[in-house]
């Protein structure tokens, strides 16, 4: 008689998400295989400070890259592998050199990439900048120079730091959006009015609430023409207009894949037993707010939901039944432009209002974010002391309906 | 268990202090501070706390 092959989970995506589901696995007590299919040629690395200090002082792989548990060396990493399709149902990954995967289980932790002006705008047949792997901090740093001009698209919390950072290392910047506040879809227009003063007084220019019309040039000599007719030149030019979720491979397994790809409460691809997603390409709904299946692209948001998609998948596998108990994790995310310190806990974005609950929005304070009078959200300028407070009593707040929110 | 911060990458970013609040904790210059060792009984709430560090600034030994 002869043994019957080793199981195996397939982690498709090496990144934060992907390492940290395969650590969770292995230490839950996965005693098959795990392979972890990345398509980035190196070891998963922190992405937050590629647009912040790693971008000021050029990145640095060894210094980025994430501490791993020692299970993760259980696992087989294969690096520069793609994977460009899945069947749920035959239970089989294709990678990009056309070869082919059986897994019992799957996990996908693919993220998202950055996200470029389409090509009827984007007239450089996509030249400029995003941030989103080590190699685009890499190559905005060296053309971060004193004196140059700096277009940055964009104007959300990436489009932000990037312009907060180029302006330390001596540049002029002018951001172009077509929203009319820094970071107004998910922090709303009083908070980013806030943030765009400070931006102001450290010299940065703002074009917003005018589109885009069209991108040209090459580097060095780049023209942003905006729809009211005017024109931003520039040496360098940065796009920050938002990322796409990587779930193409997914595909023609009837998955809803309108926005990253759904997964129920226990994190499971539709509802499929064996098949899990992770980070920021998971939309799962959390009990914590509604019923509305959401992505969370915040850094913690992939080890919180690692945790829960091993232990759905180990349990999946294992033909038992998977934690009854309801996945609440409550969102958080910091950012860091000029000596300011953002914090934001809870889902600020779906708020139908704000209230300053402490302090000055010029200097200092902690903002409510209210939806049917109940705070969703609350974001802290400054006051990093309180976070821990405030974090702990937006929770308490969320979990208990009967709760008002007392500083 | 002794724990070491690298004050060099540290950016006081405190989503240490959530996962660990008796160990971690920010001072009112909004600077971190932080137990030089811990309890074994700590340890799951230390690693997370690692793990949580988003410049990996934190390291365990023993
Ligand atoms: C510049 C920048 C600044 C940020 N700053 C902050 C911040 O201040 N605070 C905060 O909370 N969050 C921040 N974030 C967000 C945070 O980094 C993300 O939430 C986190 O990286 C998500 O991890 P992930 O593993 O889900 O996805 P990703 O990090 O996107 O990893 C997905 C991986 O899968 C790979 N992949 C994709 N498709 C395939 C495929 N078909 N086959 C194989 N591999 C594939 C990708 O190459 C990538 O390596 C920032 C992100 C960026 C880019
Ligand atoms: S999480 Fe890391 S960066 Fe933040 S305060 Fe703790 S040690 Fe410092």
């Amino acid at each position: 008689m002869s043994t019957p092959p080793a199981r195996r989970i397939v982690v498709v995506g090496g990144s934060l998400g992907g390492l940290r589901v395969t650590e969770a696995l292995l230490a839950g007590g996965w005693d098959g295989e795990v392979v972890v299919l990345s398509d980035e040629p190196h070891v998963p690395y922190t992405r937050p400070p590629l647009s912040k200090a790693a971008l000021a002082d050029g990145p640095d792989l060894a210094t980025l890259a994430f501490k791993q548990r020692p299970e993760a060396a259980r696992a087989t990493w294969r690096f520069g592998s793609r994977a460009v399709a899945a069947d749920l149902a035959a239970r089989t990954v294709t990678l990009a050199d056309g070869g082919t995967l059986a897994y019992d289980g799957l996990v996908a932790a693919t993220g998202v990439r950055a996200r470029r002006l389409p090509a009827h705008i984007d007239r450089t047949s996509g030249a400029g900048h995003v941030v989103r792997t080590i190699e685009d901090c890499r190559a905005l740093h060296a053309e971060l120079r004193p004196g140059a001009r700096v277009v940055v698209i964009g104007a959300g919390f990436i489009g932000c730091e990037v312009a907060a950072t180029a302006t330390g290392l001596g540049c002029h910047v002018t951001v172009v959006a077509v929203d009319e506040s820094p970071m107004l879809v998910p922090l709303g227009r009083a908070v980013g009015d806030a943030v765009r003063a400070r931006h102001e007084r450290a010299g940065v220019a703002f074009r917003l609430g005018v589109p885009v019309a069209s991108v040209s040039g090459t580097r060095g000599a780049y023209s942003v023409a905006l729809s009211d007719g005017t024109v931003v030149d520039g040496d360098v030019l940065v796009q920050c207009v938002g990322s796409a979720p990587c779930a193409e491979w997914l595909e023609g397994n009837g998955l809803d894949l309108t926005d990253g790809v759904a997964t129920d409460n226990h994190l499971r691809l539709g509802s499929n037993a064996g098949a899990v997603a992770v980070g920021d390409v998971a939309r799962f709904p959390n009990p914590l707010f509604d019923d509305v299946p959401r992505r969370i692209e915040h850094w913690q948001t992939p080890l919180e939901t690692a945790r829960r998609a091993a232990a759905t998948l180990l349990a999946d596998l294992a033909g038992a039944g998977a934690d009854p108990a309801p996945f609440t994790p409550l969102p958080s995310f910091w950012s860091d432009q000029y000596d300011l310190r953002l914090q934001s806990f809870g889902v600020p974005g779906i708020a139908d209002r704000t209230e300053i609950l402490e302090g000055d929005l010029d200097d200092q304070a902690v903002v409510g974010y209210l939806r049917d009078d109940r705070l969703v959200g609350a974001v802290l300028l400054g006051l990093p002391r309180r976070a821990a407070a405030v974090r702990k009593q937006l929770l308490a707040t969320l979990s208990d309906p009967a709760a008002t929110y007392a500083a | 268990m002794r724990i070491n911060v690298d004050l060099a990458l540290c950016q006081n970013y405190g989503q240490c202090v959530f996962a660990a609040p008796d160990v971690f904790d920010l001072d009112d210059a909004g600077e971190l501070v932080h137990q030089a060792s811990a309890d074994e009984s700590a340890r799951a709430d230390v690693e997370a706390a690692a793990m949580a560090c988003p410049v990996q600034a934190i390291t365990i030994e023993g």
